[in-house]
């Protein structure tokens, strides 16, 4: 009979959680959870809205080696203050905030937790649902601590996966398509760095826990050697001073930090700070969450050059419905690029496998590959900078870049793969990487994927490699970093490099050749010489991890916009996220808005619709813009099924077909009945079946990690039209 | 009926996430137009098949007895029937048999008289108005015929649909019915196996076939077929001058023919 009770730790794998996450770890006595502090961790500055989290660090000894207590009794170890944070989280408060009932909650709990057990795994797939939020990365960090406590890292079948969406999107992220990144995951230095030597210092991380591999200490080689690739001629403390550093705004706009991420660029816009835009594949007056505010943000643009196959709501913000284009001074250059048979090149997919494509046929017109689009501009930009000198003109002028030719892509793939200078031969691989400016490499997690035997992402060998016939198809294309397929693989061994299931192994550790056998492991460093996570200077997994901006453990928030109090504390939402307030950013109150709003994809379109609104076939299956309701809701605003509606929130409206569907169901949160909505995404003013974004309604309410927007929690009204 | 080496095709809809890559695919290899269609309220669309239109998934929705949601996914299309209602129907003989038990429509001898159209009990089959034929699934039987499987088997992503001899795949939706019931899909079962003298595509369904606008009472349809002015010898022998007439005035007005 299961009545009121406490927090219970169900099930865990005693000998993972023991010797491979920071659970035994010590934590500075001032630490305080959000148990203590009603919601917020020690250090919160309410007047800057962000942590001093010089109490979230380890005890450490004269060394600056990690103290542990190996009992996990110590009521400072990360194990107990786990337990002290999630006191409060009982299934019957649990059931009050999500709506789920007690004994649902605890099938699954007891479900699930049944593969923390060496023999058992269970795996945890995740998109949009889980980041769009406020507090979007906790999310992440929540399935990373139950993956730990249950042993679920590193073996088949484990792991924490998100599920990649757009065709290369994993492929962005390694290449660094984000303003704070360098390709490989290197970070962009600081403005408070100005010499390669600092920069470098403040990126090698000391190993605080033996026997830990530490892998970031090869960081300079990966780095010089990235420097290299890009400038093969300078000297690598030279051509330091040549990247663009991060600093904050200057004049504080659009505001005071250095945050350069897609929304900070759109207030940017707004402020007038911005005269001219090259959006390649990125389609933001629709994409952007507030999207009114984003089309309005590129009207204040001078240029505005658009590289897409087709004419996008952003090519077109100027003569959208209901402005007047003789108000708009944006001069627009549309450059038709091709799609993706009309090109080679990689893919990367969630398992980190980059596939290689051999371009089909021609790209149609005056359409062309985004490499040609590149270089054209390249070239010009050199050509420039030549005879009429300019800030930074070293930069560009010495920027190593490729001719035209047939095999591009090849040549670029070559070129992240990287080449021993000395020899001029391609990289085997990232350990033979070096840090004194004789090797050059674009991106050091791919370094072996195009090497002196030939294009390994480009192969195609469907036989499984694996002894037990696992599934591990190490001669199909080539994953990161190493051809390794399973990540932390190591973890999946005991201490001397035995196989935890052996029914299952996936590697093992060969004593008499002493070697491991089986999936690529995570460094060839014998068991009792490295532990399983290398990218971590602790070498374990961390269940308490100090370096996010919302807190080292998760903790409950309500949205920030929200027809509910936070029930599991005083504090309603997130402390540190960041909203962006304004004429156009505004926010509205339950009582005006009281539907819970999310938003959501179909298998019909994709994303803005500027493909698959243009191909009939996807029209025909899914023509219209439409919202699920529940029956309830559909009755109380008396719509019907198949009926157009209006849905508003403080910041936009949209037209909508009204889905009534009883998959959707009033949701009993504490002693309110919410009613909730799901708006499809795809449409927009252009292409075929124009319509409404639902990006007309979502806040620019961001994630303080990722600046992500939190589009699946809203809140909105509907009217019958 | 149909014969063990018969071609055949397994629609598990227990595996079916309603996609619509089989409809689209389908489109793409017969090269049939997209039509204008709305949001009616409903995630099926085109919401019925048409002479353009040779799948269409069909999407139910409610709640179970237990209080939870359900979300099911029907592929219709032909059945490919064993005593098929329209080659019964038919006149002239162009919707016929060919081998492997497939159900296709020769267009050359069709004359548009839609009597197949009113005998289908699955709405399979329908009347071009621009060519003045019928038109329906043919199982792809330029691409089986070949060695290959139909379109809408390539296409789909999860294993849902599955073609090979009427043997195999018979045998394929009795066993996953057997391993759905020891899931406790207690009222899993085979549709298409009495049907019509045996349908050539087979379904495997979590509920009954009722639930799904799936007709079980067939012989009605094979008896409406049977009788009436067919199988009445004046009629025959009228029909039959009738016939030559029509041929022989659209190959006049054709100018030949193909």
């Amino acid at each position: 009979m299961r009545g009121m009770r406490e927090v219970q730790v169900l099930s865990y794998d005693e000998f993972y959680v023991k010797h491979y996450t920071n659970a035994s770890f010590l934590v500075n006595p001032e630490f305080k959870t959000a148990t203590e502090l009603d919601g917020l961790f020690s250090g919160y500055d309410p007047e800057k809205r962000t942590y001093d989290t010089s109490t979230w660090a380890y005890q450490v000894d004269e060394n600056g080696q990690v103290r542990t207590d190996p009992t996990l009794q110590d009521p400072h170890c990360v194990f107990q203050l786990l337990r002290k944070q999630y006191e409060r989280y009982t299934p019957e408060v649990v059931s009050k905030i999500t709506g789920i009932p007690v004994e649902k909650l605890l099938a699954i709990y007891d479900l699930y937790s049944s593969t923390g057990r060496p023999d058992r795994a269970g795996t945890i797939t995740y998109a949009m649902g889980a980041t769009q939020h406020t507090y979007g990365t906790q999310h992440i960090r929540t399935y990373a601590i139950v993956q730990l406590l249950l042993g679920n890292i590193g073996l088949p079948g484990g792991g924490v996966n998100a599920l990649r969406g757009h065709s290369n999107v994993q492929g962005s992220t390694d290449f660094a398509l984000l303003y704070h990144d360098l390709p490989g995951y290197l970070g962009l230095p600081t403005g408070d760095k100005p010499t390669l030597e600092e920069w470098i210092a403040s990126r090698v991380p000391k190993a605080n826990y033996a026997p830990s591999a530490n892998w970031w200490q090869n960081y300079p080689k990966y780095f010089i050697s990235l420097l290299k690739a890009w400038w093969p001629e300078v000297d690598p403390k030279e051509a330091y001073g040549y990247l663009p550093k991060l600093s904050p705004h200057k004049g504080g706009i659009p505001d005071k930090s250095a945050d350069y991420s897609h929304y900070a660029i759109f207030h940017a816009m707004l402020a007038g700070r911005i005269e001219g835009l090259i959006a390649i594949g990125q389609n933001p007056a629709n994409s952007a969450a507030n999207a009114n505010l984003a089309r309005k943000a590129l009207d204040s643009l001078k240029w505005l050059v658009v590289v897409d196959p087709m004419e996008t709501e952003t090519a077109a913000h100027w003569k959208r419905p209901g402005v007047n284009p003789k108000e708009i001074q944006t001069e627009v250059f549309l450059l038709p690029s091709a799609v993706w048979a009309e090109k080679s090149g990689s893919i990367t997919n969630t398992g980190r496998w980059a596939q290689w494509y051999d371009k089909a046929l021609d790209p149609p017109g005056e359409a062309k590959e985004e490499l040609w689009i590149l270089t054209e501009l390249v070239q010009r930009l050199k050509k420039l900078y030549a005879e009429e000198g300019g800030p930074n003109k070293e930069a560009i002028l010495n920027l190593s870049w490729w001719e035209h030719s047939e095999h591009m892509a090849e040549e670029v793939a070559k070129e992240y793969n990287g080449y021993d200078l000395t020899t001029g031969k391609l990289m085997a691989k990232f350990a033979d990487l070096r840090d004194d400016g004789t090797t050059a490499c674009g991106n050091w997690l791919y370094c072996g994927a195009f090497t002196e035997e030939g294009n390994k992402m480009a192969r195609r060998d469907p036989r499984d490699t694996h002894p037990l016939g696992l599934g591990l198809f190490q001669n199909w294309a080539y994953a990161w970093p190493a051809n390794r397929r399973i990540l932390y693989n190591r973890a999946s061994t005991d201490l001397k490099g035995q196989p935890r299931n052996p029914a299952k192994w996936l590697v093992r550790w060969n004593p008499k050749e002493e070697k491991w056998e089986g999936d690529v492991p995570d460094g060839v460093a014998p068991p009792d010489k490295a532990l399983p996570f290398i990218m971590l200077p602790e070498g374990v997994g961390r269940l308490f991890a100090a370096q996010l901006k919302d807190g080292p453990f998760p903790e409950h928030y309500e949205p920030w916009e929200s027809a509910l109090a936070n029930l599991i504390s005083g504090q309603d939402k997130n402390p540190v996220c960041k909203v962006w307030v304004g004429d156009l950013d505004v926010y509205g109150t339950p009582e005006e808005y009281p539907i819970v709003a999310t938003t959501y994809r179909l298998t019909e379109h994709w994303h803005t619709g500027m493909m698959s609104r243009n191909v009939p076939w996807l029209l025909e299956i899914q023509p219209d813009p439409f919202v699920e309701m529940d029956v309830e809701l559909a009755k109380s605003l008396g719509v019907k099924n198949g009926e157009w509606v209006r849905i508003k929130s403080a910041r936009g409206e949209m037209k909508a077909v009204a889905l009534v569907t009883p998959r959707v169901q009033p949701v009993k949160v504490g002693d309110k009945t919410l009613h909730q909505v799901g708006i499809v995404i795809h449409w927009g003013y252009q292409g075929g079946n124009p319509g409404d974004s639902a990006n007309q309604l979502t806040p620019q309410a961001l994630d303080p990690n990722s600046f992500i927007q939190e589009t699946k929690a809203f809140l909105v009204r509907i009217e019958k039209i | 009926m149909p014969n063990p080496k018969d071609y055949a095709i397994l629609f598990d809809a227990s595996r079916c996430i309603g996609c619509k890559a089989c409809q689209v695919a389908c489109k793409q290899w017969n090269d049939l137009e997209a039509e204008k269609t709305e949001n009616r309220g409903s995630y099926a669309n085109p919401p019925r098949l048409t002479a353009h239109t040779w799948i269409s998934m069909r999407y139910y929705e409610g709640l179970r007895p237990d209080g939870d949601p359900y979300f099911d996914f029907i592929r219709g299309s032909c059945m490919h029937c064993t005593h098929a209602p329209c080659v019964a129907s038919c006149p002239t003989g162009a919707m016929a048999h060919r081998e492997g038990g497939v159900v296709t429509v020769d267009e050359k001898t069709c004359i548009g008289c839609r009597s197949c159209v009113q005998a289908c009990p699955y709405e399979a089959v329908h009347f071009d108005e621009a060519r003045g034929v019928v038109h329906k699934c043919t199982m792809c039987y330029d691409r089986i015929s070949n060695g290959d499987q139909p379109a809408c088997v390539k296409a789909c992503p999860t294993d849902a649909l599955t073609f090979g001899t009427y043997q195999e795949i018979r045998a394929m939706a009795e066993e996953r019915v057997r391993v759905l019931k020891e899931r406790g899909y207690a009222r899993a079962n085979v549709y298409g196996l009495a049907e019509l003298g045996g349908t050539h595509v087979l379904y495997v369904l979590t509920e009954h076939p009722s639930q799904y606008d799936l007709p079980k009472a067939v012989r009605e349809a094979e008896k409406r077929a049977a009788t009436g002015w067919l199988s009445a010898g004046i009629a025959a022998a009228a029909l039959g001058a009738g016939l030559k007439f029509i041929v022989e005035r659209r190959e006049a007005l054709k100018g030949g023919g193909q």
